[in-house]
């Protein structure tokens, strides 16, 4: 009986006792749950365009994070003017070359490959990311240029429902910064020629080729788009703690993001990291102590799973038709 | 030249179906386990230096991940199914082989390596019911919340650990036949014979299991599991019992790993996600779905970075200790990258088409 | 077709190389491995104590021609903070006689704990590692100067207590204690469920995985919800100023929030910038640079760029603490050539050396560290010492000294600590008994 009073009332009991922090953790759910969509999101644009299930895209994020610190303070050291500017400008232009590069060096050879191989290509590519990566940079921790962005800092803090309630202003520009993002990533694909052209790709390959659509620079397209998700991504994240290559453990937690959301829809990443972040958060802490805490870690594969028996392609995933 | 099968007859279906029915293979790979069986250790014996480096190093931890990747491979290469646990399987059974050997120190070590891999085997069958209902890189989620959740339990649940202090796997010292084979005391050369008599001996059960009745209603599960349903294989014993074989043969590997090859104690963190991705990356490299794939997937993947290293410090150039990792990762991946585009259905396809090349040899075709 | 060959001739290539026999060298010298961890995960804590570790040994090597007229050889294995990697580390330099190792992992010094003994090659896990191979009855390979995680959270409760006014103000006072969920962050956990015990103080326990990191909020919440009145942080890498960051964040006051030594990092704190003000660590060596010791290594090493360390970063916390780690080696090899009147020393002398090991206020001031650390002594019984820790606090640009040398609760630590070294023996049945003859101090 006591167990079962822990497990189903005293949670309760504990979010109506201190609504200032069921409001808080609903808060921080929302915000991890926001950054595990964005990371989601780098996911999802190059699994919709190439079938490719990229791996590489944790260390992605970390390599435009180094590479956009790793300059700053490269131009500051050496007086240059406006340094934060000029970093963030050709920190995308590294993203560019370095999407140019993976179609040219990865993509192309591998063309109509079964899927797990181009996985494994991507594997790979996380080793040469890592290597070139400690190779420029050096693996010491490096701080985000937060306020060099002009990103807030600091807090909004409410009095509340009986207590204090309190809103990271970097964590409101991150989901601000996600939904100018998503909403952007939209109107691309739906009202642009590549928008369409992507979507083309992204329904039949083979199609799309035959009314005269390149793939290789689609391919390119979304491998940049992917590769400045994964640049937002590394300076929220970074600015969370720091920019080392640590980070990259935290991209695992966009995997069942991904599957709960599906690996082919957009607002699934978005509704799969909200439910996934909220859950977890809410999870961890009124749950998390009866289990001696730290349940994190494998509470949001849990939730997915849950969530897949019901729906087994994701929750906006294409449904699956297996015919003979 | 040599390698021509003309006036080999078969004259029976058995013959015929053999899984080496070429003398000359057959010779090979008699040579090849007289090698591994008698010329390493005397190797390792005329020059005990190096050979207990070339051990301890490349031999043993080389058996064991083969072992690992053949047990993946049974999962994902011949079923189809996609697997991101199998570092926590293979934890599975080193925990359990610890346990038991604590528990029952008289029974000699080897029967718990390989009946902890029981307990892999009925962990991983937990985990792989998921899979009648989901499928594809979706069903990585049901494996990624075992890996993620044992790893929590290795952690956690210190009846597992025996309750010691270091919160690690504490290898005690056990003996064969008055040799030990475990702990600071066994030589490698004891431990290499143990881990190559288990992995010889369980690679042949997968053989045989693989290229019998099983194997092939796993291979049709792998191609269409629906039209193999019709053909009326049941899809749930098929999946469940290669989750069972596989997890059983991770388990194996892990236990080996710890009491074979660490030989002295490890912890969690060994097996986490990071095996997993390690074992997976073998068996793609390798190839999937072949048993010889499993073999050059593990000495790809966990031998050619410690050849680059060496031959970065042996080439003498004057660059420091970090700058060699950097470039042995960066290329590293490259090779990969390399070898997929070479051959993206592995170095055993590659091996296949050397021998073809050998069958034909000096005629291009 | 051309490519496939290639591809079959680097694989037949990679075949060859492997079996390749290992070049095994001899030489004159001493030679001292050092375990180190540039890449990877935790590589922004490995760096600054390998860049420390090194350079120490090469300035010993530029300015005195190495330890008694016998140069170091002093290389590196880049570990990355992976077992798999320890073994192939320490089966690579086995061979090549090294006097000692220093493993630089929990991971891997667990490992080789059992194999010191065997291989005759001692083992300085300096202030991590195993608590328990503090006792050299039982471990009498294994050395943990200058004090153990146990010492380290009894220091700790002092501190709080000092500041709270007495250890009977302690009763009713919760105490968190955030820790990397690992056998290295369980480690406090013995000692300060018994400190709870005596004392009367509640410990919450906040462990964080090592896949959750950088991602502690729900963790901070627990904090806000609990209040513990101090904050006791073991942890490692990442997760030390992602922790530092989310105390700013809650506004859990700074003062009370204090690391391991492990958690000292300056880029530990300085990711908490202007808020980590106040943020606490336990330390047994001074952070700057402005001591002898490290002026000569600016001048013999840094200066003719002989280090790989960035010249700002000379006199870190982490820095010094490799350069602390050396300096036990260094000793330890020059008392070795001292009891045994040999030049060329070998792990069984340093094993000697190590443990009649005496540095004293005077021995520290020759070596140019007056008030860089305490003194060490270690005995054949004590692998440790028990010695006087800090606690260093972050002013928002550097470390500086927090609080007055502390002694740790050496009558709690010591007996936990033989139950545990015992315990340890027991369980590895066959454990070997200590056979080693005992040098007296010299």
């Amino acid at each position: 009986m006591d167990i079962l009073y822990k497990i189903f009332i005293d949670p309760f009991m504990q979010m109506g006792a201190a609504p200032d922090l069921l409001v808080q953790a609903l808060w921080e759910g929302l915000v991890g749950g926001v950054l595990y969509a964005l990371i989601a999101l780098g996911f999802v644009l190059i699994f919709k365009a190439s079938g490719v299930f990229n791996f590489a895209q944790g260390i992605m994020m970390v390599f435009a994070a180094l590479t956009l610190v790793g300059l700053y303070e490269w131009m500051a050291r050496h007086g240059v003017p406006a340094p934060a500017a000029i970093a963030l400008v050709l920190t995308i232009g590294v993203m560019y070359v370095l999407a140019v590069s993976i179609e040219k060096f990865v993509l192309r050879p591998l063309v109509n490959q079964p899927d797990i191989i181009l996985f494994m290509a991507t594997f790979g590519l996380t080793f040469v990311l890592v290597g070139l990566g400690e190779l420029i940079f050096g693996g010491e921790p490096k701080q985000m240029i937060t306020e060099q962005l002009w990103l807030p800092k600091g807090s909004i803090d409410m009095k509340i429902l009986g207590g204090l309630v309190s809103l990271q202003k970097i964590d409101i520009a991150a989901a601000v910064i996600a939904s100018a993002m998503v909403a952007g990533l939209a109107v691309f694909f739906q009202s642009t020629r590549i928008g369409r052209a992507l979507r083309a790709v992204a329904d039949d390959h083979q199609a799309a080729l035959s009314v005269g659509i390149s793939l290789n620079q689609i391919w390119v397209i979304v491998w940049f788009t992917a590769g400045i998700v994964a640049l937002a991504t590394g300076i929220m994240w970074g600015a969370r703690s720091d920019v080392s290559f640590a980070l990259e453990i935290i991209a695992l937690k966009a995997l069942p993001v991904l599957i709960l959301g599906g690996f082919t829809s957009i607002p699934g990443a978005i509704v799969g990291g909200l439910i996934i972040g909220v859950g977890e958060k809410l999870g961890e802490f009124y749950w998390g102590p009866l289990l001696g805490g730290g349940i994190e870690s494998w509470l949001a594969y849990f939730i997915a799973l849950a969530f897949l028996l019901f729906r087994p392609q994701g929750l906006f995933g294409e449904k699956i038709i297996e015919r003979i | 030249m040599f390698y021509r099968e003309t006036g080999q007859y078969k004259t029976t279906y058995a013959a015929d179906m053999a899984v080496f029915p070429i003398l000359q293979d057959r010779i090979a790979l008699g040579l090849m386990l007289l090698a591994v069986a008698v010329g390493v250790p005397l190797f390792a014996m005329l020059f005990p230096a190096t050979g207990n480096y070339f051990l301890q190093v490349i031999m043993i931890p080389f058996l064991i991940f083969a072992l690992a990747a053949i047990g993946l491979n049974i999962l994902t290469g011949y079923t189809g199914l996609m697997s991101l646990g199998s570092g926590a399987f293979m934890g599975v059974g080193a925990f359990a082989c610890y346990k038991l050997t604590t528990i029952f120190p008289d029974v000699p070590i080897v029967i718990w390596v390989v009946v902890s891999g029981v307990f892999s085997c009925l962990v991983g069958v937990l985990f792989g019911l998921p899979s009648l209902r989901i499928k594809g890189f979706y069903l990585a989620v049901a494996t990624l919340a075992a890996q993620f959740f044992l790893q929590w339990c290795f952690v956690r649940i210190p009846w597992l650990f025996n309750y010691n202090a270091s919160g690690a796997i504490e290898v005690p010292e056990r003996t064969l036949f008055g040799l030990a084979v475990t702990g600071a005391n066994a030589t490698p050369l004891a431990r290499y014979f143990v881990v190559l008599a288990v992995v010889a001996g369980m690679t042949w059960v997968a053989s045989n299991l693989i290229h019998g009745r099983i194997g092939r209603s796993w291979m049709a599960v792998r191609d269409m599991d629906i039209a193999a349903q019709l053909m009326g294989i049941q899809l749930l014993p098929a999946k469940l019992l290669a989750f069972a074989v596989s997890s059983f043969y991770c388990g194996v590997a892990g236990a080996m790993m710890v009491f074979f090859w660490y030989a002295t104690g490890a912890e969690p963190e060994v097996f986490s996600i990071r095996q997993s991705f390690f074992v997976l990356s073998m068996i793609i490299i390798g190839g999937l779905g072949s048993l010889v794939g499993s073999f050059f997937g593990a000495a790809l993947i966990y031998i050619m970075p410690i050849v680059l290293g060496a031959i970065a410090n042996w080439s003498g150039a004057p660059i420091s200790a970090a700058t060699i990792e950097h470039l042995r990762v960066m290329l590293t991946g490259a090779l990969i990258i390399f070898f997929l585009i070479v051959e993206p259905h592995g170095l055993a396809r590659l091996w296949q088409i050397a021998k073809q090349k050998l069958r034909i040899w000096p005629f291009p075709y | 077709m051309k490519i496939r060959t290639l591809a079959l001739a680097t694989a037949a290539g990679v075949a060859l190389a492997t079996a390749l026999p290992v070049a095994a060298s001899a030489q004159d010298a001493i030679y001292v491995p050092l375990f180190t961890y540039r890449t990877g995960a935790f590589a922004g804590s490995g760096i600054p104590i390998a860049n420390g570790m090194s350079d120490y040994l090469n300035m010993l090597n530029e300015r005195d021609g190495g330890i008694g007229g016998v140069k170091l050889l002093i290389e590196e294995c880049e570990t990355g903070y992976d077992t798999k990697k320890g073994v192939e580390c320490y089966e690579q330099v086995k061979g090549k006689n090294p006097v000692i190792t220093s493993p630089y992992s929990t991971g891997i010094t667990l490992q080789l704990i059992p194999k010191a003994a065997v291989d005759k090659i001692p083992m300085l896990s300096m202030a991590y590692g195993l608590s328990a191979s503090a006792d050299g009855n039982i471990f009498p390979w294994i050395f943990n100067p200058p004090a153990t995680y146990w010492d380290g959270a009894s220091v700790f409760i002092k501190h709080v207590a000092d500041k709270e006014g007495g250890l009977d103000k302690l009763k009713g006072k919760k105490i968190g204690l955030i820790h990397l969920d690992a056998p290295f962050g369980k480690e406090p956990i013995t000692l300060l469920e018994k400190l709870a015990k005596d004392y009367g103080f509640e410990l919450k326990l906040y462990p964080v995985a090592a896949a959750e990191m950088q991602n502690q909020s729900a963790l901070w919440l627990g904090v806000r919800r609990d209040r513990p009145d101090w904050i006791y942080l073991q942890g490692w890498g990442a997760m030390n100023p992602t922790a530092v960051k989310e105390a700013a964040k809650v506004n859990f006051p700074m003062e009370k929030l204090v690391g391991v030594w492990w958690a000292g990092g300056d880029d530990d704190a300085r990711a908490g910038a202007d808020q980590a003000k106040g943020y606490k660590s336990l330390s047994f060596h001074a952070a700057g640079a402005e001591f002898p010791v490290i002026k000569d290594i600016q001048k013999f090493v840094v200066e003719k760029g002989k280090s790989q360390v960035d010249k700002a970063k000379v006199g870190e916390n982490l820095y010094n603490r490799g350069v602390y780690n050396s300096m036990l080696i260094a000793e330890a090899i020059r008392n070795a050539q001292k009891i045994t009147g040999k030049k060329a020393v070998t792990g069984e002398d340093v094993r000697r050396g190590m443990e009649s090991l005496e540095i004293s206020e005077a021995r520290l001031k020759e070596l140019g560290m007056e008030g860089f650390a305490a003194p060490v002594k270690i005995s054949c019984s004590d692998h440790n010492g028990h010695h006087k820790v800090y606690v260093a606090s972050w002013d928002g640009q550097k470390w500086t000294k927090g609080s007055d040398w502390m002694e740790p609760m050496k009558d709690k630590v010591r007996p936990l600590l033989e139950e545990a070294a015992k315990d340890y023996a027991d369980k590895n049945a066959g454990w070997p008994k200590r056979t080693e003859a005992c040098d007296k101090a010299s």
